[in-house]
């Protein structure tokens, strides 16, 4: 029996584990080493420096092949995966099975390294038919997952509200990773990727950490909550002198991005923060706009984005579901999901009971 | 076209300028600027005048003394209209205007109170500038609309404007042919940010979107991420670079291709996805990286984003062409394989990525022609003039001031005094290329050809020389004229791609416009005219014979007739030698020809033809002047009219070679007549007509012709058409297919040719062809 599954991308590592409610009261040397390792994951919500258990989205109660349990959330960047085996290798994850799920890039760059250091066999699942399958399973199983955002660039009127999405039929989903892939989505097991792009959030964070000197995700949201972006964009009106009305532009929307940067004056005025809220808001708008051009040409009108991109991230968000709203006439309706960036995660784990190994 | 008559040698002709960029400023009558951050493209309007050979009629010919009759040769200044538009770094604006503002001599006063039509970025900053050193009020223009204006223009006048790109391909550069149907198109300009528009007619288009990531972007994070100053530095930096140190492959997140995907290992994953620190494993991303890689990521994370998102809106609007312009591309294949790749791959090769030739020149050729609507610049047709412009990424330098040497780059085109349109006989006007073989694809045959127009080179300055015997530079000038054309087959031997696809004809055209260009305007002048006089004396003995054939005999003979007088070509080197040195005449002609069965030989069927129903008009393209139009083409076009078969007798319009021209075609008709009843009386009826073809060179571009012959062939009913010599029926037109019958003649008259179609010299190509 699995209990992991991974999802090993560019720069995240997502990791689920399932703890069965049944199995601890056996007699067994599983169920010992099992206790063993979920008194450590559980007892703490971060693990070395960078390892971090995400207890909010933790799931109880649910079913997996007969078994009851819990579900937990926990990503560590993929640069650690040395510290991990190593970790593996003293709790003993190792010589509870012989099979590890796993999707994304890395299950096949670091299968050699899994086989070597913990003697443990990848069992690899594709990285998409994994996402579709995690996003099924959740909704399924956790009541408030969707959500979208009503006037959300309102900051008094903005409100985060549910959607029911149990007939989400046809849908399209932004994976925003390190890059981005967009999927459309038909009907179970019925989907197609459409189109990706190599802007995503690892080009977020590589630009920042590059720009500001930051080190970490976390860094660069909050660096880019305090900053302001049109101090290094162009904004229409810095050309027109204010709307274009000639092609419905208004004055406020970004001509160039990074345009005001090539002025020697702009940049001593351009703060850290305003870089690293450039750098999102640049990224951002991009996906958003792909997004958008792919649902209209799929005649699709639901668009689901995921990814660890959006983690802590609700300029983001907010920015998305304002851009699908506007661009498309309200056509469009941007959609969330609380589980993030652990579907592929969730999904190898459930893809790989439908094989029935 | 206005004339001013001056006697031939009575004065000197003045040297053109030694400075090779903003010429001609003397004769400005108009300009436009559209100044952009980076680069600015200044367009005017000039009148030139230069040489044209004409002919003064003499009384004579009215009564009908053949042997006496006088036409002499003149030489007129004509007046044309000519397009500049020249291009330079924005820094240099000043030093530009300066040189601009001395140079117009006896037009400043003229300039004084008259408008400059401005677009671009910069015509805010520098209305101020233009004012005060050209005295121009300024008058802005919408750049948008500029640009499309410019785009359209270009599309419909420079043959060789679009092509693909395709690293690694041959060609490299894929030119597109001219395209009669020019919309609807996307054009995704590519300036600070990035607009795409659609474009449906002329007058009609939309902005149907654009992103805010563009050229401002590269540069904007270029500027703070690596230490280039200006964006030229960093388009050469990312030239050097190599994004992998910075950029996230798939087979760095894979260790290799992600076969379940279709991704390539190469393909990129994140862009500077490697530019995350580590924190703790040093190993995981190394972090090597250096200025070139950053810019490089940064060109390809940029083109790659628009590629994609223009693909999308052509896919969004049902549109399949996607046009670039804006200062971003400047013509890098670097730039232009990015955005390729990403259209193709995003569309799976349903929209085509095409770039212009001329794509910095957009903005500032709309905004003259915004300027330009009462010289009604949009109704006439204009094209190229080679020995002027500069060729793809291939500035001229020069240096305008003491303290400055600048690169420029220049457009210039010549108005034709009529308009251009396609054949309306081809059958895939769209996909039309006049040309057989593509030198770009074909190295072989552009070493020779190169080399084969090199080695030529003597005999065109001795006769360009000997053309002009009172002119005491012309010595001077020819030699000039071989310099330059010299340099150019040596560009292009480095550059094939530089004005577009390069072909014979392209080398003959640029031949003849470099000519003009040291005002040697007819070479061939007088050898023409004695070729003339000597084909008529005979013509009148020449017509009795073939009366006296059966028929079967003489519509065999009037063939063999059109291809012996073939062989009379001055631009072809062997032949030249031998007219040069020998008494060659008519029945030395018949004797060099190939004996049946001929190369390509499709007699019998053209006989067998003619025994049917007759044609109801047949468009004849008259090649050489003397044995081949008078003893070739007239008793072919007599037969013809005999048989109630209407004929119109297509001449150039500009001298190239020994081409008869049409108003040398024009003199000798009545010539003609006097000889023969039948042709005098079509010719009175008008149902034999002489046109002007609108062509200035040995061969034919068949989706550039007057206008009036179009007319001429539907007003008439054409149902054959007639491509003599190896300019129009080989080394163009060959393979091309029309909706009528068509017969191509020519006799080979290089060994190398005729060896590669399998032949031998004076081998025969005698092709008729019906539609299928």
């Amino acid at each position: 029996m699995p209990w992991f599954g991974m999802d090993i991308g560019g720069t995240l590592v997502k990791l689920v584990y399932f703890e069965p409610y049944d199995i601890l009261s056996e007699e067994s040397q599983e169920a010992e080493t099992l206790s063993k390792i979920q008194h450590y994951l559980k007892s703490n919500s971060a693990y070395g420096a960078t390892g971090k258990r995400d207890a909010h989205l933790q799931m109880d109660n649910v079913e997996i092949q007969g078994h009851v349990g819990t579900l937990h959330f926990i990503r560590f960047p993929t640069s650690e995966m040395r510290v991990f085996l190593e970790l593996a290798k003293s709790k003993g994850i190792a010589t509870l099975a012989s099979t590890v799920c796993a999707t994304g890039g890395g299950a096949y760059k670091f299968e050699e390294d899994f086989k070597r250091e913990v003697n443990l066999e990848l069992h690899k699942f594709d990285e998409l038919d994994s996402l579709i399958c995690g996003i099924h399973y959740i909704e399924a199983n956790c009541e408030e997952e969707c959500y979208y955002f009503n006037n959300p660039l309102n900051e008094e009127l903005c409100e985060k509200k549910h959607f029911d999405f149990s007939n989400p039929y046809p849908f399209l989903v932004v994976n925003i990773g390190s890059g981005v892939s967009i999927l459309a989505v038909y009907a179970p097991g019925h989907y197609k990727r459409v189109t990706g792009t190599s802007l995503g959030g690892g080009t977020f964070l590589g630009l920042c950490c590059l720009l500001t000197g930051c080190e970490t995700f976390e860094e660069a949201i909050a660096l880019a909550e305090m900053g302001d972006s049109t101090k290094v964009d162009k904004l229409v009106r810095d050309i027109y002198g204010g709307d274009y009305p000639k092609f419905n532009l208004q004055g406020d929307t970004v001509a160039s991005s990074f345009g005001n940067m090539i002025s020697k004056d702009r940049v001593g005025a351009a703060s850290k923060e305003d870089l690293a809220r450039a750098t999102l808001v640049t990224i951002t708008n991009n996906i958003g706009s792909i997004a958008r051009m792919c649902a209209v040409n799929e005649g699709i009108v639901k668009v689901v984005f995921v990814g660890n991109f959006l983690r802590v991230n609700p300029i983001s968000m907010k920015l998305l579901a304002y851009a699908m709203d506007f661009w498309s006439k309200g056509t469009l309706k941007a959609l969330f999901l609380e589980h993030e960036g652990y579907f592929g995660a969730v999904g190898c784990l459930m893809e790989l009971m439908k094989t029935g190994c | 076209m206005k004339m001013t008559s001056s006697q031939t040698g009575a004065r000197s002709i003045v040297l053109p300028e030694q400075n090779s960029v903003f010429r001609n400023l003397k004769n400005v009558k108009r300009f436009a600027i559209d100044i952009g951050g980076s680069l600015t493209k200044i367009a005017y309007y000039s009148t030139v005048s230069y040489k044209r050979a004409s002919y003064d009629f003499h009384e004579e010919t009215k009564e009908g003394k053949n042997d006496g009759v006088k036409y002499e040769m003149a030489e007129t200044d004509v007046e044309g209209a000519r397009l500049h538009f020249v291009k330079f770094e924005t820094k240099h604006i000043e030093t530009c205007l300066s040189f601009i503002q001395q140079n117009l001599v006896g037009s400043r006063d003229f300039m004084q109170g008259k408008t400059i039509k401005a677009t671009g970025g910069g015509a805010y900053k520098y209305t101020d500038l233009l004012t005060s050193t050209l005295g121009l009020t300024v008058d802005k223009e919408d750049e948008m609309e500029c640009l499309i204006k410019g785009c359209n223009f270009l599309l419909k006048n420079i043959p060789d404007e679009v092509f693909q790109y395709r690293r690694h391909g041959n060609p490299e550069y894929k030119f597109s042919s001219l395209d009669p149907n020019v919309f609807p198109y996307l054009l995704c300009n590519i300036g600070s940010g990035v607009s795409v528009m659609k474009v449906e007619s002329e007058s009609s288009y939309e902005r149907i979107g654009g992103s805010a990531m563009g050229g401002g972007t590269f540069w904007g994070l270029g500027s703070l991420l690596t230490n280039a100053e200006g964006f030229d530095e960093l388009l050469e930096l990312a030239e050097k670079g190599d994004h992998r140190n910075i950029d996230m492959l798939v087979k760095d997140i894979y260790g290799g291709d992600y076969c379940g995907m279709g991704l390539p290992s190469d393909l990129l994953a994140c862009s500077f996805g490697k530019a995350i620190h580590s924190i703790r494993d040093t190993n995981f991303n190394r972090g090597h990286f250096e200025d070139g890689d950053i810019a490089r990521s940064l060109l390809f994370m940029i083109s790659n984003d628009i590629g994609q998102i223009a693909c999308l809106y052509a896919m969004m609007h049902g549109l399949t062409r996607v046009y670039f312009g804006g200062y971003f591309l400047r013509g890098l294949p670097l730039s232009m394989h990015t955005i390729s790749f990403a259209i193709n791959y995003w569309s799976k090769g349903k929209v085509q990525a095409l770039f212009l030739r001329h794509e910095g020149y957009l903005g500032a050729i709309g905004a003259f022609l915004k300027g330009a609507e009462e010289d009604d610049t949009e109704k006439y047709s204009w094209g190229e003039n080679y020995a002027g412009s500069s060729g793809l990424r291939s500035p001229i330098p020069a240096q305008l001031s003491s303290q400055n040497n600048a690169m420029f780059h220049q457009l210039e085109m010549d108005r034709f005094d009529w308009q251009l349109v396609h054949c309306p006989l081809l059958q895939d006007p769209s996909n039309y290329f006049p040309d057989t073989v593509d030198l770009t694809q074909d190295t072989e045959a552009r070493k020779y050809w190169l080399q084969c127009f090199e080695d030529a080179i003597d005999k065109f300055v001795d006769r360009a020389i000997k053309s002009q015997p009172h002119h005491v530079d012309a010595q001077e000038r020819a030699e000039k004229f071989c310099k330059k054309y010299v340099s150019r087959l040596h560009h292009l031997r480095c550059h094939p791609f530089a004005y577009g696809s390069l072909t014979v004809r392209s080398l003959l055209d640029m031949r003849e416009h470099c000519l003009n260009e040291f005002n040697f305007p007819d070479p061939y002048l007088q050898q023409k005219r004695m070729e003339n006089e000597q084909a008529l004396k005979v013509l009148s003995q020449k017509l009795k014979e073939l009366d006296e054939m059966t028929w079967e005999k003489r519509q065999e003979a009037l063939v063999v007739g059109l291809l012996a007088g073939n062989v009379f070509d001055w631009g072809a080197k062997e032949v030249a030698t031998l007219l040069e040195t020998s008494d060659f005449g008519f029945e030395e002609a018949l004797g060099k020809l190939q004996a049946r069965p001929w190369l390509c030989d499709n007699l019998d069927q053209w006989i067998e033809r003619l025994r049917n129903h007759s044609h109801k008009c047949a468009a004849i393209f008259v090649d050489n002047s003397g044995m081949d139009v008078v003893l070739g083409v007239m008793p072919f076009a007599r037969e013809l009219i005999r048989r109630g078969t209407k004929v119109i007798l297509c001449a150039n319009s500009k001298p190239a070679l020994n081409d008869v021209t049409v108003q040398e075609l024009n003199v000798l008709m009545p010539r003609i007549g006097a000889v023969c009843d039948d042709i005098q009386q079509a010719f009175t009826e008008g149902s034999l007509v002489v046109v002007d073809s609108g062509q200035g060179s040995p061969c034919l571009d068949l989706s550039r012709l007057n206008v009036k012959v179009a007319e001429e062939m539907h007003h008439l009913g054409t149902d054959l058409i007639l491509l003599e010599g190896m300019g129009r029926a080989i080394h163009t037109n060959l393979n091309t297919m029309f909706t009528c019958e068509v017969i191509k003649a020519a006799v080979l008259k290089n060994r190398w040719l005729a060896n590669r179609l399998g032949g031998v010299m004076y081998s025969v190509i005698f092709k008729y062809e019906r539609p299928s």
